[in-house]
């Protein structure tokens, strides 16, 4: 049994939980992230040679950190680990790993997938311009390498990152020139008794409005987004408060997200089951309560499965480890198991909590002008989508892709494709789901053709 | 279920084939109803590489192709809508000195179907397109081919022939097909559809629906392995292909006017006609790295971002079934299109609505007849 290869892709929390169990259960699992180090993305560890502390880093989070630093580090020996390594494709029972332009297929017995989130991106007129960034990658330019976007920077759009990379901005020393919230402060109300479910969380939440407050940060909540404009680069957002007054805030940078959307490539190249979850508002692989999903031998862990945060993240990693490790035939006690499940409720409550207060804007895709781009790799507009829909029939997202190229560039629809589906379904009248998803298609980024294949 | 919907012609499947079947029927009055289980041009027709080529081919298709040709070159009139079809010639090339012999033998014989084609040297190739290798030693090219656009043609015939009064109908799987007496009765889950004439145009599923006419055909369903870079400034504009007798060498590339380079070939993947998915092998992908290098060295610098295949049906001989039926009167077949019916496909619907309409075609078909299979 010690022979087989359990495969765990990313080495965030949920990747280094799962990691933690295989390997207590006397595996050697092999652990795959594309990253240099391990830590993930709330995690994320600073290149060698930058020495912040973990205080000045994660701030609230620095024991966490810590700990999963620390529990990855105390694997050493007991797991290949294999850094900047892509997985780029899943084929057949086996993984293509990319490692610069070296090739190679791994097969498994058993994967488990923990491949996190990016940022769920709502566009707005100008949002193609340099020096508009996701709320995500100001946070890691910040964070992995100390820089910020901008020297006044504006952070739009609406979830719990929009305040904490504010903060950590204004903490740095960035002018924050204002933080617009898409998001009514109704919102937040209704969701309190699903957030107080987690208590320091949302006490953390409170913390860093309480901060930017204190620093004179102007955060406006429920605004609409009009444009982002300069000519080079970012000059200034326009946006309508609350009261429907047009307001512009000059600024040289502007981070913009909506929250997150998970990472799901990998599972559809696995042939994973997909259905639409009506919180997120996207497709998402279907699993059990401990991981599996509808592909044998494959499971999914933290926020690739859906978004839950850190923590959770951590329990559905040792979760999967214990579903992973049953199906081989280990024997993972019961109580584990209950433990790991019961922990893990809240969590889901949480979410929806935070769901609730930060809606994702999906009625923003009626106001688009027909010449707002939508699909920024291929420079599709929401007219391009409009007409598809309209006046070629197209009646869900791979026809769309099929007629108008959109998410068919460099980023296979990872960035447009939440806001392309609602502009398709707004178009057509119908519910979100009913446009479907856009179909996985490898390579999971671009692969070089100077590529060789070793092994 | 109510009254069967009565039509001159049914037509079975919305590639490319039945697509220009029912816009050339339209086109001669005739009514007809085009009957797809997906959506139109969703299957091979849809995903291939795009390549509008002649030469190569096997020779008694070439007036077929000829025909193609000349109406791809009218297309944009002819349905209103641009398919991207762009006659930027297609260049062979080889590496081995007898493979330029047999080159050149294909430029002769070709001449006689009316296809001119120009042979270069090396250092002529070289002169013209400065992005092949040095290790090329001749090509031959064929000035008035080139490429389209597959995700737009056959969908814009479909729609076409829906302006022109067909009855076009998506999300329609043909579940039965009879001919109890003069008419056929075809059976979708949603409506009864009833005529004197059917034409099977099937694609890779063609042989399913020839079997209950007791017209078994030995069809294979694979997937050509496709791929497309990120896009850079428009440099390669004719479609490229290497002739080779090792059929892995065979790769075939073309940029569009956009910068992306799309490139096919190799070894071709699974195809799942029964669950209407074909995959690509990701070793198939990196194997045909090293054979497009080979060609055109400075594609090593790129990346690729996306892969496809499709469902595509192929016989034996590799050459399509297309004409009447050997059995059943009124049942016509135009479907197995062997990797390169999209370059065909405007010719046979035009050829097919031909011969159904007026019960003759100066296109020679006999090669393709469904009997050479019954007979064996
Ligand atoms: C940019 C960003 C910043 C965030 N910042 C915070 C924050 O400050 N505070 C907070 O509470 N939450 C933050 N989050 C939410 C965060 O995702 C979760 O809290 C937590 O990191 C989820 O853990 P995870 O293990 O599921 O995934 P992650 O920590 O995201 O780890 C996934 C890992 O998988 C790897 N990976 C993914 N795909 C592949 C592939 N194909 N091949 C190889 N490796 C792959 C990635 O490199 C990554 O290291 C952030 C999310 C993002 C996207
Ligand atoms: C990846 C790839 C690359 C290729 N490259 C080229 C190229 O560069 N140049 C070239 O000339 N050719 C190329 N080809 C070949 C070309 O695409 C096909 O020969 C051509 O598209 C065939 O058209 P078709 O209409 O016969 O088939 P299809 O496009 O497959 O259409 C058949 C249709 O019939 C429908 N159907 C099947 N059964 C039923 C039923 N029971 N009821 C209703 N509808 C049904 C299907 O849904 C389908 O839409 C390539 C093919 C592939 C797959």
């Amino acid at each position: 049994m010690a022979d087989r290869r359990v495969v765990v892709v990313g080495a965030g929390p949920a990747g280094t939980r799962a990691a933690e169990r295989l390997a207590a259960a006397g595996l050697r699992p092999v652990v795959i992230d594309e990253a240099a180090l391990n830590g993930g993305q709330i995690y994320r560890r600073q290149p060698a040679g930058f020495t912040r502390p973990a205080e000045a880093l994660y701030g609230f989070e620095a024991g966490r950190a810590r700990a999963v630093h620390g529990a990855f580090e105390a694997l050493s020996g007991l797991i290949e680990h294999r850094p900047q390594t892509l997985v780029w494709h899943i084929y057949d029972g086996a993984l293509h790993l990319l490692c610069g332009t070296k090739a190679e297929r791994l097969p498994y017995d058993a994967l488990i997938l923990a491949t996190g989130a990016t940022d769920r991106i709502m566009p707005v007129r100008g949002w193609t311009l340099p020096g508009v960034y996701s709320l995500g990658g100001s946070q890691i330019a910040l964070k992995a390498q100390a820089c910020a976007i901008g020297a006044e920077v504006v952070f739009m759009g609406s979830g719990p990152l929009l305040y904490l990379v504010a903060y950590q901005y204004a903490k740095a020393g960035a002018t924050v020139a204002a933080v617009l919230d898409t998001s009514p402060f109704s919102a937040s109300v209704k969701a309190l008794p699903a957030l107080a479910t987690r208590p320091a969380m949302l006490a953390k939440g409170i913390y860093y409005t309480a901060r930017l407050a204190l620093r004179g940060v102007a955060v406006h909540r429920g605004i609409t987004p009009v444009a982002i404009e300069g000519d080079d680069g970012v000059a200034a957002v326009v946006w309508r408060d609350a009261a429907g007054r047009e307001r512009r805030t000059a600024c040289d940078a502007v981070g913009l997200g909506y929250g997150l959307r998970s990472e799901t490539q990998l599972a559809d190249l696995a042939r994973c089951d997909f259905a639409f979850d009506p919180i997120a508002r996207q497709y998402l692989p279907v699993t059990d309560q401990d991981g599996r999903t509808s592909t044998p031998g494959v499971y999914l862990a933290g926020d690739g499965a859906r978004i839950q945060g850190a923590d959770a993240a951590e329990l559905a990693g040792r979760l999967a480890a214990c579903a992973a490790l049953r199906d081989l035939g280990h024997s993972v006690p019961a109580a584990e198991f209950a433990s790991l499940r019961a922990a893990l409720a809240p969590m889901a409550q949480f979410r929806e909590g935070l769901d609730t207060a930060f809606p994702w804007p999906a009625h923003f895709a009626a106001g688009f002008a027909d010449s707002d781009v939508v699909c920024r790799c291929e420079c599709i507009t929401a007219g391009d989508l409009r007409e598809v829909a309209l006046e070629k029939g197209a009646p869900e997202l791979n026809r769309a892709k099929a007629l108008s190229r959109v998410g068919m560039g460099r980023c296979q629809g990872r960035m447009c494709g939440p806001a392309a589906a609602e502009v398709l379904a707004d178009a057509l009248g119908v519910p979100v789901e009913q446009v479907g998803r856009l179909r996985g298609q490898g390579p999971v980024k671009p692969l070089p053709i100077a590529t060789e294949i070793v092994g | 279920m109510s009254a069967p919907i009565q039509a001159d012609v049914i037509v079975v499947g919305g590639g490319i084939m039945g697509a220009a079947t029912a816009f050339f029927l339209r086109r001669r009055g005739v009514k007809v109803v085009l009957l797809e289980r997906g959506l139109v041009g969703q299957q091979a027709s849809g995903v291939n590489f795009g390549n509008v080529r002649r030469q190569g081919r096997f020779l008694p298709q070439l007036p077929l192709a000829n025909r193609s040709r000349a109406i791809w070159g009218q297309l944009s009139e002819l349905l209103g809508e641009d398919a991207e079809f762009i006659a930027t010639g297609h260049v062979r090339v080889c590496f081995r000195a007898h493979e330029a012999d047999r080159l050149e033998a294909h430029a002769l014989a070709v001449r006689e179907y009316g296809l001119e084609l120009e042979i270069l040297s090396a250092n002529e190739l070289r002169a013209r397109y400065p992005f092949l290798a040095p290790g090329v030693v001749a090509g031959s090219l064929s000035p008035l081919d080139g490429h389209a656009n597959p995700r737009l043609a056959a969908p814009a015939f479909g729609r076409a022939a829906a302006r022109a009064g067909a009855l076009v109908v998506e999300n329609a799987e043909v579940l039965a097909i009879e001919k109890p007496g003069d008419d056929f009765l075809v059976e979708t889950a949603a409506a009864t559809y009833r005529a004197p004439i059917v034409q099977i145009s099937a694609g890779a599923w063609g042989g399913t629906l020839s079997a209950r006419f007791g017209e078994k055909v030995p069809i294979v369903a694979r997937g050509p392995q496709m791929a497309v870079t990120e896009p850079m400034p428009y440099r390669i504009a004719p479609v490229v292909g290497v002739f080779s007798d090792n059929e892995h060498e065979g790769m075939y590339f073309r940029q569009v006017k956009r910068g992306n380079i799309v490139w096919g070939g190799g070894w071709r993947g699974p195809a799942f006609p029964d669950l209407l998915r074909a995959y690509i092998d990701p070793m198939n992908t990196l194997r045909q790295f090293p054979m497009v290098t080979r060609v055109a060295p400075g594609l090593a610098q790129l990346r690729t971002i996306r892969t496809w295949s499709g469902i595509e049906g192929y016989l034996p001989d590799d050459i399509p079934i297309m004409g009447p039926s050997g059995k059943v009167s009124g049942l016509f077949y135009a479907f197995g299109f062997c990797g390169h019916g999209f370059q065909l496909g405007p010719g046979v619907g035009d050829t097919m609505a031909e011969l159904i309409a007026t019960g003759s075609t100066p296109i020679p078909l006999a090669p393709f007849h469904i009997s050479r299979f019954a007979m064996q």
